[in-house]
């Protein structure tokens, strides 16, 4: 018997607005890598010397680079609300028949995320 | 008074007589209280009984009348006429799927893959009826209850980009019901199921788009039930090396 | 890639994931975008990011703060390719991402031990 089959279009991730914000989502760890990669770079930078280490640092000051670093900011918000988001559906937390409720295991995270934020920004200015 | 219509724009494909599917612009009858099946139905009886579809419950619970209902995968029995009148509709057989005609497709591909798992208590030994009954405590049952209420619709196939882009793909009911059995405690099948399961076909495929999850008429989620038995395996996969002498 | 190497990169996977996000929006706040710009004063000196930079516990956080999240982005980048519609050897992208995420673990290494 003849069958159809449908071809999958080349750009399918436009078709449904789920399928756009998963590619999102993955290209978020994208800016995360390049912006991993500029902080190597700095502290690669900070062995070489002071003088290094204080152009590196020009560079970075230069409008394109802080254009790229608030447009990571928001792929990594992206990425770190997303993840928070997702992690209750793969790490099932039961007590007997009752399972703890997704957005609670989800917006607990928030808080040691802000703690440890906290923490990062207390070291480096006054550590 | 007239009564009222509505137009829906039905994909058919006649493999005798055509080389590729067209849409058929239909005008049914529209009430209030109809789904987009009841409106199918009366196109078959009253106006084009040549038109091919499955169905049989009508109440969401046998799983045979999925379509794609204005791009989206559902049943068409328990999506209303009203949420779309007086717009059109367009109706077209479940995406990711050959055409067999009209709104009938192939579902071959998703029977054997579902097999496949063995989705079915599995024990090492059969216990001997007289020493009685595989008891649970209702703890034990609310582990698996969710992933058991799929209803193998195939609506998670349709909206699934990975099992459209590799048809090899296990897929997300099939590997939910395994993950069933899996956390059943009568069973005794994971170490078999995980052979096949944690495959590049199988679970690693899987990249967690959650479309699956989203048009699952029975809240299932396949998606979650994916991405916990990758927890699952990644546990057994590192307590195997770690501790080869635990064996399983 | 058979089925026994998949769950060591979906662990480096999710280890990487959680790191980056706990971590990555505070850090790129810091040496991306308030640093850079002045923000932070005395805190970015050569001296005193040279001290922090130099304990041993400093230098392990700051490895792991790139190496897993290259991981993770290599597991994610893998299937990405291949959904955007590069047509290419699965495992071909398997080595290319994974392999470019081990080497900028290395490297991260030698910066850090020679710092």
């Amino acid at each position: 018997m003849r069958r159809f089959e449908r071809p999958v279009p080349t750009l399918w991730w436009l078709k449904r607005r789920a399928y756009f914000l998963f590619i999102l989502r993955e290209l978020t760890a994208v800016f995360i890598a390049v912006y991993l990669i500029l902080f190597l770079i700095l502290l690669y930078q900070l062995s070489l010397g002071r003088q290094a280490y204080e152009t590196y640092l020009g560079f970075l000051a230069t409008p394109g680079m802080i254009v790229f670093h608030v447009v990571a900011l928001v792929a990594a918000l992206y990425h770190t609300v997303t993840w928070f988001g997702l992690l209750p559906n793969i790490i099932v937390v039961r007590f007997g028949e009752y399972r703890v409720p997704s957005k609670l295991i989800a917006g607990a995270n928030y808080v040691p995320w802000i703690a440890v934020s906290a923490l990062i920004v207390l070291i480096l200015t006054r550590g | 008074m007239s009564k009222a219509t509505i137009v829906l724009e039905v994909l058919r494909y006649r493999p005798e007589q055509e080389q590729e599917p067209t849409f058929q612009i239909y005008e049914s009858e529209y009430r209030e209280d109809w789904v987009v099946l009841d409106a199918i139905n009366h196109i078959k009886d009253h106006i084009d009984g040549t038109l091919s579809y499955r169905w049989s419950c009508r109440m969401g619970v046998c799983g045979s009348c999925g379509m794609m209902i204005n791009g989206e995968p559902k049943l068409s029995c328990a999506t209303f006429l009203r949420d779309y009148y007086p717009d059109p509709i367009r109706v077209e057989p479940l995406a990711n799927f050959p055409i067999e005609r009209d709104l009938v497709i192939v579902m071959d591909d998703f029977m054997e893959k579902l097999t496949s798992v063995k989705p079915w208590i599995l024990r090492e030994h059969e216990k001997p009826i007289s020493e009685g009954e595989y008891r649970q405590t209702p703890a034990e049952l609310a582990r698996y209850k969710q992933f058991s209420m799929c209803i193998n619709c195939m609506l998670c196939y349709s909206a699934c980009p990975v099992y459209a882009l590799d048809p090899q793909f296990t897929g997300p009911a099939a590997i939910a019901l395994a993950h069933r059995y899996n956390l059943d405690s009568r069973d005794q099948g994971r170490s078999w199921r995980e052979q096949v399961l944690s495959t590049e076909e199988g679970i690693w495929a899987c990249t967690y788009v959650g479309t699956c999850t989203v048009v699952c008429p029975v809240d299932v989620d396949p998606a979650g039930a994916i991405q916990q038995a990758k927890l699952s395996t990644t546990t057994d996969w590192f307590r195997d090396v770690l501790m080869p002498w635990k064996g399983r | 890639m058979r089925k026994s190497s998949e769950p060591v990169f979906w662990f480096l996977f999710g280890a990487g994931g959680v790191i980056a996000a706990f971590l990555a929006p505070i850090h790129i706040v810091l040496t991306g975008i308030v640093g850079p710009a002045g923000g932070l004063e005395s805190a970015l000196e050569y001296e005193r990011v040279l001290a922090l930079v130099s304990h041993p516990v400093t230098k392990l956080y700051l490895f792991m703060l790139i190496s897993l999240p290259l991981f993770h982005w290599a597991h994610r980048f893998r299937f990405t390719v291949v959904d955007l519609g590069l047509r290419a050897s699965k495992r071909g992208i398997a080595f290319a991402t994974y392999g470019s995420a081990a080497i900028g673990s290395i490297l991260s290494a030698l910066v850090l031990i020679r710092l």
